[in-house]
């Protein structure tokens, strides 16, 4: 036993965070799992419903081949062994949303084995992680009660969303801290999005996530862990690493009150809540549960072929660790910025790699997506594809800026004015009176500016060249399609030598 | 006419050939049915009169009717057909004899009703059967036991034994039954007709109230094996809805079953005659083998060395099946549903009430046989006990083409005689339970009578090979007289 004055020696930030996720994502099927009906959300109680997914006498379940291909896909994008056989098991449990009285899943052959997701943070707040995940099994989803609050009274069922195709992801408890596992989350759902196997809109509860947590402590050479918990329902990224980071610190004062350790107490369940920012234990059933899982009698084994996986992997494509990677080296973006783009889905990617391919410049592309076009996406809530400058338009513009020819703020005049316009670059500059101004009008426009400033000159033959710059101001006026660049230069030039 | 001595083949034979309107046909039928309640062969929920047989014979007119008027159309164009209860059929109470579900009325026929309906064959009514199939004699419906027309003190066999009774009394020529350890083959035994349990996966199961999964199968009862044949032809195939139903050609099963027996090698296991066979019945099979030779077979002794464990393993996985089955009577939708102050209280009073004592009996068995720390001592050494069984089977059919022995181990026992004695009640199952294990077909046929009562004789084939089993039920019966034997009850009451 570690004695009271043992424990008050070590602090916080000498014990290591153990931190695993189950994450349950709502596969992207037009039809439930197991019978034709949709999966749409938003329609009245009980209309999206059959003989099967009510669990009417004599009904059969046949699955979907559909969400046997998504699942297969998550397992490809997530570096999953894939199995070649696979079958479903009966979850035996009584509540009123469940019609069979038992959820069909998978218990001890999951269609997905291990695998792994590695986890780098742009702020380098931690360092790369590599996660590993248990596997990852299908399954159908329970229906909905809805409780009236008053408590007593009428509760209602609705079951449009059972039988809806569930993938329950399970990783190792490889995270070691709160931001870890909401980094963990972003990454996943970017690479679900990515591949197309769900919108992950946690809104609607297309992506619920539970995080299991505990403590590992080293005392006198010897690591003892505190009692697990299961943090279950977390519905945002954002609550997820609050109630995490809240119950570690939580298990941490406990441990230091009363020393309980893994052995001492079993797994316990606690919620989030959002109203008291704190993690609060459930109500427990007395007994443990025993789902007395079986495999399902209804339903015949699966096997996958090596062709079939062979064929979807075929149509996964580039994934976003890849994509960061060659943004890296091949676009010499920062971390940040490859992240930044990649982050915003395939769509912005393709339209970066076109802009940055077309002006020749990465750096430039970058910026001015990241910045200019990412802006106008996130003020009018619009996708990329809507974006009204395409991607050759921005292009047309960019090499302009690239080449030296308009300068950044008379450029993103001309942005501005496509975008509210839909018009060309060269559309754009006439509207806006820009037009080239030729090497010889430069010169004569800063020999100007020499004669008419003197003091300027003077400060600046002293060598304070920041003085050019009240000259370029002056330039501007006389010219504003003057680039500011070429007036700098030209001006030093002129006044070091000739 | 008196229509009760003709087979389901000779009745359409008259109906196609315009000799029988099917109205005329139907009502014969449907009358009899009404003069025979006594019997309890039909499940009949709601008043008398007025209730769901009320209803189905309404429905039964209506479609004669327009059969006659050449409105529907079909192979089986007006042949009655009497329908298990534990088959779904849309807009009809489907109780599966159990009060938690006497007031179902499916919006959707079972596959293998809609394919009759397809074939233009008329349902007359749903058949009493043990509740949700568990018992071998009826005894455990809740609608009360169907009686044995040969004997109406003993029970007609189950859990298909209103369909045993209605063909046998002639209130039907032909009937569908579900079959999970022999309750086709027991019931027909006991009743002196003809029954098959297909091949798992030859008939669909979509809309049959599953009681253990991995074994049910529906499948025919009538006189003959030449009628089993014709139902097959109608009932079998691959079903979309059905992920277990096979996806193996439906041959014409009418076809070829005149051929001669000779050269078929048929296999007997001396165990079948073991203790606990009542001599009548040994006898009348020895003679049934006897027959066989005659007809150009040769019997060939074979070993089954792990049918000894049979009942033992259905016992384990038919209740862990029924066990999960069953959850969804809990009361929330369809079913009945008791008064309770909470959640735990509904469920509990509701299949408390819901259900009887044989179906709690093996949702306790199931329930506690698949608990942590049971599972791996019982579930799955009984699936392992099973695959030897099917092991078993597969050498056999190495060697012969049919297994030949006994139904049931007696004739029909008495009403009330094995209710104490669960134990005894099972071992009804000893010489059917393994088909459903290994998932071969199987068939009974009358082979005898002892004491008034019928004998029943056991063909198994392999997988898919019904037409096998047919052929010699019918060899058999253009050589015997034994189906034709009728339940003297006919001359007692005027139809
Ligand atoms: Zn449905």
């Amino acid at each position: 036993m570690i004695s009271e004055s043992q424990r008050e020696a070590i602090k916080f930030e000498d014990v290591t965070v153990i931190i695993g996720l189950e994450v349950h994502v709502q596969l992207d099927t037009q039809s439930k799992l197991f019978c034709g009906c949709s999966t749409d959300h938003g329609a009245d109680p009980n209309t999206q419903t059959c003989p099967v997914c009510t669990g009417q006498p004599g009904s059969l379940p046949v699955i979907n081949q559909r969400a046997l291909e998504l699942s297969i896909r998550t397992g490809l994008a997530l570096n999953c062994q894939i199995a070649r056989y696979t079958k479903w098991d009966r979850k035996n449990y009584f509540y009123p949303d469940l019609p069979k009285g038992y959820q069909i899943s998978q218990f001890d052959q999951p269609i997905c084995g291990p695998g792994q997701l590695s986890v780098t943070d742009a702020k380098e707040s931690f360092p790369p992680r590599l996660v590993n995940i248990e596997r990852a099994h299908l399954e159908e989803d329970a229906g909905k009660s809805v409780h009236d609050d008053a408590g007593r009274a009428k509760s209602k069922i609705d079951l449009n969303r059972t039988g809806t195709p569930l993938l329950e992801i399970v990783t190792k408890p490889d995270m070691r801290s709160a931001e870890e596992a909401k980094a963990f989350l972003n990454e996943l759902k970017l690479i679900l999005t990515y591949v197309g196997v769900s919108d992950c809109d946690m809104q609607h509860g297309n992506l619920r996530c539970d995080g299991n947590i505990n403590l590992h402590i080293d005392i006198d050479g010897e690591t003892i862990a505190t009692p697990i918990v299961e943090i279950k329902n977390l519905n945002s990224f954002r609550n997820a690493e609050r109630a995490l980071s809240y119950e570690a610190v939580r298990q941490f004062d406990a441990w230091q009150e009363d020393g309980k350790t893994i052995g001492d107490a079993p797994k316990r369940t606690f919620g989030w809540s959002d109203a008291k920012q704190e993690t609060v234990p459930q109500r427990e059933k007395e007994e443990a549960a025993d789902y007395r899982y079986f495999p399902d009698p209804d339903l015949i084994a699966v096997t996958i072929s090596e062709q079939q996986i062979e064929d979807i992997q075929s149509t996964i494509g580039e994934l976003p660790p890849q994509i960061r990677e060659r943004l890296k080296a091949d676009y010499s973006l920062k971390q940040y910025d490859a992240d930044v783009i990649v982050s915003q889905g395939r769509g912005v990617v393709d339209y970066f790699l076109a802009v940055a391919d077309g002006c020749g410049s990465g750096k430039v592309a970058s910026n001015w997506v990241s910045q200019e076009v990412l802006r106008h996406l996130g003020e009018t809530e619009t996708e990329i594809d809507q974006y009204p400058v395409g991607a050759e338009k921005l292009t047309e513009l960019l090499k302009v800026v690239v080449s030296g020819d308009l300068d950044q703020t008379r450029a993103k005049d001309v942005l501005a004015e496509m975008v509210e316009s839909g018009a060309s670059v060269a559309e754009a500059s006439d509207k806006l009176g820009i037009v080239k101004v030729d090497s010889s009008e430069i010169d004569s426009l800063c020999q100007q500016l020499i004669d008419e400033n003197e003091k300027v000159v003077n400060q600046i033959k002293e060598g304070n060249d920041k003085a050019v710059g009240r000259l370029i101001g002056a330039a501007r006026k006389i010219n504003p399609n003057a680039n500011p660049g070429a007036v700098k230069d030209r001006i030093l030039a002129m006044i070091a030598g000739e | 006419m008196d229509l009760t001595n003709l087979s389901a083949t000779q009745l359409l034979d008259q109906l196609k050939s315009g000799d029988l309107s099917a109205v005329d046909c139907n009502e014969f039928f449907l009358k009899r049915i009404q003069a025979h309640q006594s019997l309890n062969a039909f499940v009949d929920v709601g008043e008398n009169g007025s209730g769901s047989l009320a209803k189905s014979a309404e429905l039964a007119r209506t479609r004669a009717a327009a059969i006659d008027a050449g409105e529907i159309k079909g192979p089986l164009a007006g042949l009655p057909v009497a329908i298990k209860d534990g088959i779904c059929a849309a807009g009809v109470e489907t109780t599966a004899s159990s009060r938690m579900l006497e007031r179902f009325v499916p919006s959707y026929d079972a596959t293998c009703v809609a394919q009759l309906n397809q074939a233009a064959a008329i349902n007359v009514g749903k058949t009493n059967m043990d509740e949700f199939a568990m018992g071998s004699s009826t005894e455990n419906s809740y609608f009360g036991p169907s009686l044995n027309p040969f004997n109406t003190g003993h029970v007609p066999g189950g859990s298909s034994g209103g369909s045993a009774t209605a063909v046998a009394a002639g209130l039907a020529p032909i009937a569908l039954g579900s079959d999970t350890g022999g309750s086709i083959r027991q019931p027909a035994s006991f009743c002196g007709i003809t029954g098959l349990k297909p091949t798992y996966g030859r008939v669909s199961r979509f809309g049959l109230i599953a009681f253990a999964s991995s074994l049910d199968q529906i499948g025919p009862m009538a006189w003959t094996a030449e009628d089993c044949a014709l139902a097959m032809n109608y009932i079998s195939g691959h079903d979309v809805n059905d992920s277990t139903s096979a996806k193996e050609d439906v041959p014409d099963f009418t076809q070829g079953i005149s051929d001669s027996l000779a050269g078929l090698k048929i296999g007997v296991y001396p165990q079948f005659f073991a203790d606990g066979i009542d001599p009548a019945v040994e006898t009348a099979v020895r003679d049934a083998i006897k027959v066989y030779e005659e007809l150009g077979a040769e019997i060939v002794e074979i070993d089954l060395p792990h049918t000894a464990s049979a009942v033992a393993t259905y016992y384990v996985i038919a209740p862990c099946e029924a066990s999960s089955n069953l959850s969804r009577y809990d009361g929330v939708r369809y079913t009945h549903r008791a008064e309770a102050d909470s959640l735990d209280q509904m469920y509990m009073n509701t299949r408390g009430e819901g259900f009887g004592a044989e179906v709690k009996r093996r949702i306790v068995l199931g329930t506690y046989a698949l608990s942590s720390g049971y599972y791996d001592a019982y579930y799955l050494q009984a699936s392992k006990v099973r695959r030897m069984i099917k092991h078993d089977f597969d050498q056999a059919f190495q060697k012969v083409d049919v297994i030949l022995g006994p139904t049931t181990p007696t004739t029909a026992f008495k009403l009330g005689q094995h209710t104490a004695d669960p134990m005894a009640m099972y071992l009804a199952d000893i010489y059917t339970v393994s088909a459903n294990l290994a998932g071969i077909p199987a068939i009974s046929l009358p082979c005898g009578m002892s004491e008034g009562l019928p004998i029943g004789l056991h063909l198994q084939g392999r997988s898919f090979d019904e037409a096998t089993l047919l052929k010699a039920a019918h060899q058999y019966q253009q050589a015997t007289q034994w189906h034709k034997q009728r339940p003297s009850m006919d001359q007692e009451v005027s139809a």
